[in-house]
């Protein structure tokens, strides 16, 4: 008797099986997805890929030579933003999780930095060529297309820097203001060196999110064509995202340069993927250490 | 009792916002005694110890009404420094908490925020620290080790050791041995013993047999009052209060 009532009803198993492959299916289109765009991308561009490509300044009207002078513009302007955005970020973190005592200030702040996250990123496009490109007088630049993007990725660095502060266990902060250290000594030798990590994460994870930016930089630090590599803050760069569109739209001979688009977004993936793999691999790391 | 008065409350009253935790606690504590401080959950041991350190001060819509003295002067004085305070009264929690830090950066920790640099100094308060806790011959070899590495019985000593470094006048240890097994909790005990000739120690425990062990005065609490406070040997033979009596026999808490 007992043994009948321990056995799986055949129904209930059937329909296990069922839904367990529908979750396996679920997980194989997200990563296929990704290989197919990956593929696509691989199988359109890879012609176009080669040591001068990568190295030399376009020629000919962009119909042939190299992407070097996005590749670096790229660079540049995710790497400066988010040096521009980080300590900003970090600070206001800081200040959210470890001073502010509740109160409308407070809930005025989070209301602010939660909307920031959700302003298209063309408004944000317009909204540094006003500022730092017209009133302020920096023009199409670097430093204008770093400032605009730093403006667009502070939710997101604040985001995770507090995130990553608040994961750090209260029982640190009370053994380390109980031995007479005080709350700036706290932050500054135990919580944010044990925050660190998470921090670091959300930064190159952030760097990988600017580097494909369009629309901000469209009006702010990306042109068309530049002569020869920048030199200063104040110099227009060309852009990988930038580039695409272009060669893409308004190129001077669309269909001779197609392979060139997808060589250049080609480049771009690789670039984010690398970037977003450093970023986990260093997550993962610190993960096994704790 | 000759020994002179360390630590004492005066009328001591604690509001968690609008509820009383503490009521009028009179408690003395004395130099280089131990007092256990002891009661079923909930009856304000924990939160009492926090207020001799002012560690309360963290908690948001807390209010703290009466004095807390210690060598004449309150503590709770406005131009009290809470920093210095703190360094004078060391803490020691229920669970140990070493810093994600080496062995050795945890128990300098107290010296360098005090703006200590003087190497050969921190060197050997450390090393003195370590073996006053009992820890030196297992850790020795590994101090500049992360100290999560160790056990649970070995971090409590580190946390002892650390709060040491700083050469505090009154230890204040919550449930120090609660999270540790058998083994490692005679050590803590054992070290408290050797300790309470340097230091005044007031512990909170859970484990009446505990108490019993260490102590040499015992305060019964209950319910956010002092029921009664007397020599560890009095409370447990013939205690005064019947309700003393009921809680020592296991009738309740």
């Amino acid at each position: 008797m007992l043994e009948k009532e321990n056995r799986i009803k055949p129904g209930r198993k059937i329909l296990q099986t069922i839904i367990f492959n529908i979750f396996r299916f679920s997980a194989i289109i997200n990563g296929a997805a990704l290989v197919i765009v990956i593929g696509f991308l691989i199988s359109k561009g890879w012609r176009a890929i080669n040591w001068t490509f990568l190295t030399q300044m376009p020629v000919d009207s962009m119909t042939k030579g190299g992407i070097l002078p996005c590749i670096v513009g790229t660079l540049i302007i995710s790497v400066g933003s988010i040096a521009i955005a980080l300590p900003i970020g970090v600070a206001s973190a800081i200040y959210l999780n470890e001073y502010a005592r509740p109160g409308r200030l407070v809930r005025f702040l989070r209301l602010g930095i939660n909307n920031l996250a959700g302003v298209p990123s063309v408004v944000f496009g317009l909204f540094g060529l006003s500022l730092f490109v017209v009133w302020l007088g920096f023009g199409v630049s670097i430093i204008s297309g770093c400032l605009t993007l730093a403006a667009m990725t502070l939710p997101v660095i604040i985001g995770t820097a507090e995130e990553a502060l608040r994961s750090v266990p209260n029982i640190y902060r009370e053994a380390s203001l109980g031995l007479g250290a005080t709350k700036w000594q706290t932050i500054y030798r135990v919580v944010l060196p044990a925050a660190l990590p998470g921090i670091l994460t959300g930064a190159i994870l952030g760097i990988s999110r600017t580097a494909g930016e369009t629309a901000p930089i469209m009006f702010t630090a990306a042109v068309f064509y530049t002569p020869s590599l920048p030199s200063s803050i104040f110099d227009k760069i060309m852009a990988l995202p930038y580039h695409i569109y272009v060669l893409a739209t308004a190129g001077t001979d669309i269909q001779a340069t197609r392979p060139l688009q997808y060589g250049t977004a080609l480049v771009l993936i690789a670039l984010v993927l690398g970037l977003n793999l450093i970023a986990i691999i260093y997550r993962t790391r610190l993960r096994r250490r704790r | 009792m000759d020994n002179c008065l360390k630590m004492c409350t005066k009328k001591l009253n604690f509001y968690y916002g609008e509820s009383q935790a503490l009521h009028e606690i009179c408690l003395n504590f004395y130099a280089n005694q131990v007092t256990a401080l002891i009661g079923p959950s909930g009856c304000g041991k924990s939160t009492i110890l926090r207020c001799l350190n002012r560690m309360n001060d963290l908690i948001p819509y807390s209010r703290v009404d009466g004095q807390v003295i210690l060598d004449g002067e309150d503590i709770y004085d406005p131009d009290i420094d809470v920093v210095t305070l703190r360094s004078r009264i060391g803490m020691v929690f229920q669970k140990p908490n070493p810093f994600p830090k080496s062995i050795f950066e945890n128990v300098a920790y107290g010296l360098r925020v005090k703006g200590i640099k003087d190497r050969a100094f921190i060197e050997e308060r450390v090393e003195n620290s370590i073996k006053r806790a009992a820890l030196w011959d297992e850790v020795k070899d590994r101090i500049n080790e992360s100290a999560l590495g160790l056990s649970g019985g070995q971090q409590q000593r580190l946390c002892i050791a650390r709060a040491m470094a700083v050469e505090p006048e009154v230890l204040l240890m919550d449930e120090p041995a609660s999270a540790l097994d058998p083994i490692a909790t005679q050590k803590i005990e054992e070290l408290i013993n050797e300790l309470k000739k340097l230091y005044t120690i007031i512990i909170v425990t859970h484990n009446m047999q505990q108490a019993a062990r260490i102590s040499d005065i015992t305060a019964f609490f209950y319910l956010g009052s002092l029921i009664e406070v007397d020599e560890t040997e009095k409370i447990f033979t013939r205690p005064t209060l019947k309700q003393t009596s009921d809680y020592i026999t296991g009738r309740f808490g």
